[in-house]
């Protein structure tokens, strides 16, 4: 791409070439992707294990309660219940997390791919090297730089819904129904991890993560994201993402049907465990190098696929996108160039113009 | 340049067909305070599936291309220096002027946020590795030129004696000195934002189909512009030919056509060479939708090629036939890329509302309104490539 836009525009400016003839050479040469990014030094994620869900969607409710989203229903059921019955499909503008279920056949066995059905959960991702970061272009979206967390900042947001069409996942979601709409997306209950003595001083660059006092705090109620906070398995599991990955990778190795205590909260915290029969995993842990990584993990007994979670390339898409970007406008060299052509050859034109009639005969 | 006169075209300014124009402006009207009012969904049938609609495929991606015509024009007229083509170059630039600044309205509509859009033009929100960033200042940047660029043709409409009481004269007599530099920027900013207008798609990844998804893009895109610059000069030219009766242009667009062909050619060799190199041109044959989108693309392609480098270019009508064509072929490239072909999954559909289609339709008749008007009351059009004509104005 470089290489056949500099010699399309060097045939610009020796005014030599037609327009048509130029692009077309270095037809191969292709452009290098921006370098991919890494995972940031303290990243917080999650662990979702499909296996463990019930569906009891206390999550659902408890990320509406943490992060002050409304109820959603279908309109014909407004007035049940005094509106209160909550039956969000999927994520929306306002619903920030969403339990689905999969369905096949008879439904008769749970995480089977034919005649059985299976739990997702869905919601951000937080990657490691977001499109929607990369294709906002008011800074809106931010990742933080030590727990890797990608908020959203509606002051600077100027709602071109770039990130919603971008993102891989599908999860940024503007609020079609509001005049004054917003993106909603999770945040990973960022709010709440302030108050968190684990991470309230991470800025600082202290850890301080080993100390078991320490830990048995940071893991109370109300300090971590909501859906871990009440998932009662042990499904939705909050924590480090290195000891998450190092944990989905220790499950994979277990044996089918074999009991494991599953831990609850905060990995690494001080509550109990849910002992439970370890479940029949596809052999992948989803969201480690799907686009460029994530910091969230999945682990399912049907394919992830068959769960809304879509088959991705080990890169980011924006590593792509950048890569074209940075090598057409490096250091703004081309566009001047360019420009300083065009000035030069326009100059000459305007100048000639005025006297005599050109070499108009030779295009013809 | 002594031989070019443009003058005003006169005739009265409300018309019947003025007024239907006004008519469709008013429904658009309607459902743009209803959009302000109740939300965009209220109108619209985006969803968080198919977050770009209409406004922006239609009004945007596609109504800048036809804005190109000042950019095609001045690129050929001043860069490669055929003066042959200058009686073109002012109406072109009218159409430029509105299908720009128009699209830029479209956008304020269609932001979900609007009070905030000023941020674009805040150095601490800026994103300089955002795509969109690139096109947003970039083409703000390009209205700006389009109007200082068009703004002899308001000076020569005064008269002499408030262009000196307001010292107009001097502006006038700079812009003149200096326009080389506006043109050069009126080439150089849409060469940069028609291509980045191809690079934003290349975030969507799986979601667009790989028939249109390609590192091309952004070539790809920019010669549709030029392609689509041309084509609405023709088309524009014949329409305004006709309807007023002025001099026609056909002897100039003849000449146009090779380099027209030769652009259009360019485009489907670096697209079909480049889907077999990938090895996806199978997929142009599968015979679902998305293949066929792209079959007929290039049919809207081929044909303007096939007769612009045959005796027929010489004629008026397939000249505006061609222009028609490959205007439709650059639209629905852009409407494919930017919607048909991208399939978010998840069972999201899109098609667009009445309403919504309503204020796309709207924008497009304040642009032809203001055409209008612009080539009655300014001198816009020429008399004739070498003395006046004697026309009533």
């Amino acid at each position: 791409m470089d290489i056949s836009r500099r010699q399309f525009l060097r045939g610009a400016a020796g005014a030599v070439a037609t327009v048509a003839a130029a692009p077309v050479a270095e037809a191969s040469a292709p452009f290098a992707p921006r370098e991919p990014k890494p995972l940031p030094p303290k990243a917080i994620g999650m662990l979702y294990d499909s296996t463990q869900c019930i569906g009891c969607k206390a999550c659902v409710a408890a990320c509406k309660e943490a992060n002050g989203m409304p109820v959603e229903q279908p309109q014909a059921l407004n007035g049940w219940n005094e509106g209160t019955w909550d039956t969000a499909l999927d994520i929306s503008g306002k619903t920030l997390n969403v339990i689905r279920v999969y369905q096949n056949g008879t439904m008769a066995e749970k995480d089977r791919e034919k005649d059985g059905y299976a739990f997702v959960k869905r919601h951000c991702l937080h990657c490691v090297d977001p499109s929607c970061i990369s294709v906002c272009p008011v800074s809106a979206m931010q990742k933080n730089p030590v727990t890797g967390v990608v908020t959203y900042n509606p002051n600077a947001c100027i709602g071109c819904r770039y990130c919603v069409y971008g993102c891989p996942f599908n999860v940024p979601h503007y609020q079609f129904d509001e005049p004054f709409g917003r993106i909603s997306k999770c945040q990973f209950c960022s709010h709440r991890l302030k108050d968190n003595p684990l991470f309230s001083n991470l800025n600082q660059g202290t850890t301080g993560a080993t100390a078991a006092n320490l830990m048995s705090e940071a893991s109370q109620s109300g300090r971590i994201p909501a859906c871990c906070d009440v998932c009662p398995t042990g499904a939705s599991l909050f924590g480090w993402v290195e000891d998450l990955q190092a944990e989905a990778r220790r499950r994979l190795a277990l044996k089918p049907g074999e009991m494991y205590e599953f831990p609850r909260g905060l990995l690494g915290g001080d509550r109990a465990g849910q002992v439970a029969p370890v479940g029949h995993y596809q052999p992948h842990i989803y969201g480690e190098k799907e686009a460029g990584g994530t910091q969230v993990r999945y682990l399912t007994g049907v394919p992830h696929e068959k769960l809304g979670l879509p088959k991705l390339p080990d890169h980011s898409y924006a590593a792509i996108s950048e890569g074209m970007q940075h090598t057409i406008y490096k250091g703004m060299i081309a566009p001047l160039a360019l420009f300083g052509g065009l000035v030069f050859l326009a100059r000459r034109s305007a100048k000639n113009g005025d006297e005599h009639k050109n070499d108009e005969d030779r295009s013809s | 340049m002594s031989a070019i006169v443009h003058r005003p075209l006169g005739g009265k300014i409300v018309t019947k067909p003025f007024l239907i124009l006004g008519l469709f402006l008013l429904i658009a009207a309607y459902f743009i305070a209803r959009r302000f009012l109740f939300g965009m969904g209220d109108v619209s049938n985006m969803s968080n599936g198919y977050p770009i609609g209409t406004w922006v495929v239609l009004d945007v991606v596609i109504g800048t291309a036809f804005g190109c015509g000042g950019f095609a024009m001045a690129l050929l007229i001043y860069i490669f220096n055929r003066k042959v083509y200058h009686p073109l170059m002012r109406p072109a630039l009218l159409g430029g002027v509105f299908g720009y600044t128009l699209a830029g309205l479209a956008v304020m509509i269609d932001l979900g946020r609007y009070w905030n859009a000023f941020n674009l033009l805040l150095p601490w929100y800026a994103q300089p590795n955002s795509v969109i960033f690139e096109v947003a200042l970039c083409v703000m940047a390009y209205i700006t030129v389009l109007w200082l660029e068009f703004c002899p043709a308001f000076l020569e409409r005064m008269s002499p004696e408030i262009r000196q009481r307001f010292r107009l004269d001097r502006l006038q007599a700079f812009l003149k000195r200096y326009m080389y530099v506006l043109i050069a920027l009126g080439v150089l900013l849409p060469t940069m934002h028609q291509s980045s207008l191809g690079s934003v798609l290349l975030i969507l990844g799986y979601k667009l189909s790989p028939l249109w998804n390609t590192i091309w893009l952004p070539l790809l895109y920019l010669i549709s512009a030029l392609t689509m610059g041309y084509g609405v000069v023709m088309m524009e030219a014949t329409l305004v030919q006709r309807t007023f009766k002025t001099p026609s242009e056909a002897a100039l667009f003849a000449r146009l056509a090779r380099v027209v062909a030769g652009l259009l050619v360019t485009y489907l060799v670096l697209r079909w060479g480049d889907l077999l190199y990938r090895g996806y041109l199978g997929l142009a044959f599968a015979g679902d939708r998305n293949g066929n989108l792209f079959l007929i693309e290039t049919a809207l392609f081929l044909a303007p090629i096939f007769v612009l480098l045959s005796r027929r270019r010489a004629s008026q009508r397939w000249q505006f036939l061609a222009a028609i064509s490959l205007l439709a072929g650059g639209s629905l490239y852009r409407l494919n890329s930017y919607l048909m072909a991208v399939q978010p999954g998840n069972g999201w559909t899109y098609f667009p509302s009445a309403p919504e289609l309503m204020i796309t339709i709207g924008v497009v008749c304040l642009e032809i309104m203001l055409y209008l008007l612009f080539i009655k009351t300014l001198p816009i059009l020429h008399g004739s490539t070498t003395e006046s004509h004697g026309r009533p104005s």
